[in-house]
């Protein structure tokens, strides 16, 4: 009983001191990389200045982060408003479907940095670039899982929609939506992970402020324990955002409301 | 018999294309006259085309050739005044029991009445299954019996012209079975809707039938012979247990169904 409530704990504590052990001696190994102890001190330094801000490319590290967000957000946001409607009627007619589905099997797996110079070259500005770049990255799996989710709404649901003689809009707010929602909170769950994966690199390229560019930045000053920070960070956040996302997911699921 | 019938299936066939150009004849010029009031059940072996007949009724799946009509109105797409009890209940999982049941009245008669006429209506189509203890239960948390009584109540709550119920308690044990055929028995008798009923169970048609219509096995499935259960109502199981009503017509669909047209399991 025990140690059901000590091994979620205990466990990771000790497989810390084995990461520690490692690290330090890579350390060792490799002259200038720098060690767990000064990794947590200049953890220390950076956090207790977050919000400082000398001008463009000098600024603390929640400014950093604020704008990778926001980036990530804007680009997420508009990607639920093109991508579920486009889902849902890719999922309705089996002629949009037909239509749409050749150029989202070839869109779907370029990555979204390959887009990165043509949206740099139309838009001339790096933060509607990044939010462009987010927006491809993140729509694919929106759209997917969306029509996914229409599609699994059972024959009989929309045989009891015809018999009441619901109209196209009903059909949809009343039947396909509660079933298709969990469905596109998965898709959104799943381009909200890509999304904060691919923010970093579009960043590392766009430069300016972010937190890619900053951790590009403080390679380019060869100052390696603020890359190590800026890993862990990126990871705690993303861990945050997916937990978020679950939370929500669950949220609007009728499955999950009490009822099995 | 009155001179027009309420609900008219006029040399009805169905067809499904099968792809290739070939195509499988399922019914083969069905004909069969309804009465306003009545209860017909439809029975045969699986395969025989029985839940396409009430298909067609419902207007869920096309006519090939022929009519069906209601009232003198060709039947070409579903509506409300033909409601349809699913095999499976077809409840809305995120909806309770009273909310399934109200969203079916708002749609069809929601614009005649006001919000606390529409509430009065479920709630007397909630009691009249005898639910109002869970009314405010989701699908997923009541019995299979409770759920097809729901279904019942959301089906009859639209006040329809024909109840359609196809296999309505195929799904569940002979004790709930029994139990919601004397619900069925009750409620007719209260609202005299017509009904039609698809089964494959013997007692069941005969006990909630006025006619028991038996079809041929398929391909081009078709009517068979029509027998009328002349048994008062309201029928008593136990009763009938030795009624020779009862057991003249129990044989006669067990003749039809295991001598005359009986069907190897495949």
């Amino acid at each position: 009983m025990i140690s059901k409530y000590i091994n979620p704990v205990l466990l990771p504590l000790l497989l810390l001191g084995v990461i520690i052990a490692i690290w330090s001696y890579i350390a060792v190994l490799i002259p200038g990389f720098p060690t767990p102890g000064e990794v947590w001190n200049e953890l220390l330094i950076v956090l207790s200045d977050p919000l400082y801000d000398n001008g463009a490319g000098d600024q603390g590290i929640a400014l950093q982060l604020g704008n990778s967000l926001a980036r990530v957000f804007g680009g997420f946001a508009l990607a639920i408003a093109v991508g579920v409607p486009m889902g849902l009627l890719i999922g309705m007619s089996k002629n949009a479907y037909a239509a749409m589905n050749p150029y989202i099997q070839i869109l779907k797996p370029v990555s979204p940095l390959a887009w990165l110079p043509l949206a740099l070259f139309v838009f001339k500005e790096v933060n509607t670039t990044a939010i462009f770049v987010i927006f491809v990255t993140s729509i694919w799996p929106i759209i997917i899982n969306t029509a996914l989710g229409v599609r699994s709404v059972s024959e009989d649901y929309l045989n009891v929609a015809r018999v009441l003689q619901l109209s196209p809009f009903e059909k949809v707010f009343q039947i396909i939506l509660p079933v298709a929602v969990p469905f596109i909170f998965t898709g959104m769950r799943l381009s909200l992970g890509i999304a904060w994966l691919v923010i970093v690199a579009a960043e590392m390229l766009t430069g300016g402020v972010g937190i890619g560019f900053w951790i590009w930045d403080e390679y380019n000053n060869l100052n390696y324990s603020h890359i190590i920070i800026g890993i862990i960070l990126i990871g705690v956040i993303g861990y945050i955002l997916d937990a978020l996302m679950g939370l929500i997911a669950d949220f609007f699921d009728y499955r999950k409301r009490g009822l099995k | 018999m009155s001179a027009k019938p309420f609900l008219k299936i006029d040399h009805v066939d169905k067809v499904f294309p099968l792809g290739g150009g070939k195509e499988y004849v399922a019914l083969r010029d069905v004909k069969l006259d309804i009465r306003q009031n009545e209860i017909v059940s439809i029975i045969g072996h699986s395969g025989c085309g029985k839940s396409t007949i009430l298909n067609l009724i419902a207007g869920l799946d096309t006519i090939s050739n022929g009519t069906i009509l209601l009232e003198d109105k060709h039947i070409l797409s579903p509506g409300p005044e033909r409601a349809v009890v699913f095999q499976n209940h077809s409840l809305l999982p995120w909806l309770s029991v009273y909310q399934n049941i109200e969203m079916a009245v708002r749609k069809v008669l929601g614009e005649d009445l006001s919000p606390s006429e529409i509430r009065e209506h479920v709630m007397k189509y909630i009691s009249m299954v005898n639910l109002d203890h869970a009314k405010d239960k989701y699908p997923g948390e009541i019995s299979g019996g409770m759920k097809q009584r729901v279904g019942i109540a959301r089906a009859l709550s639209i006040q329809p012209k024909v109840l359609l119920m196809d296999e309505p308690f195929g799904a569940l044990d002979s004790l709930t079975r029994a139990n919601l055929q004397d619900h069925l028995m009750r409620i007719q008798m209260q609202t005299g809707n017509t009904v039609i009923i698809i089964t494959h169970d013997v007692d069941e048609a005969v006990l909630l039938s006025d006619r028991v219509v038996m079809m041929t096995n398929g391909p081009e499935a078709t009517i068979g012979e029509i027998l009328e259960v002349n048994l008062p109502r309201p029928r008593n199981r136990l009763e009938l247990q030795h009624n020779p009503e009862y057991l003249r017509c129990r044989e006669a669909i067990i003749e039809f169904l295991y001598s005359k047209f009986a069907k190897e399991d495949e």
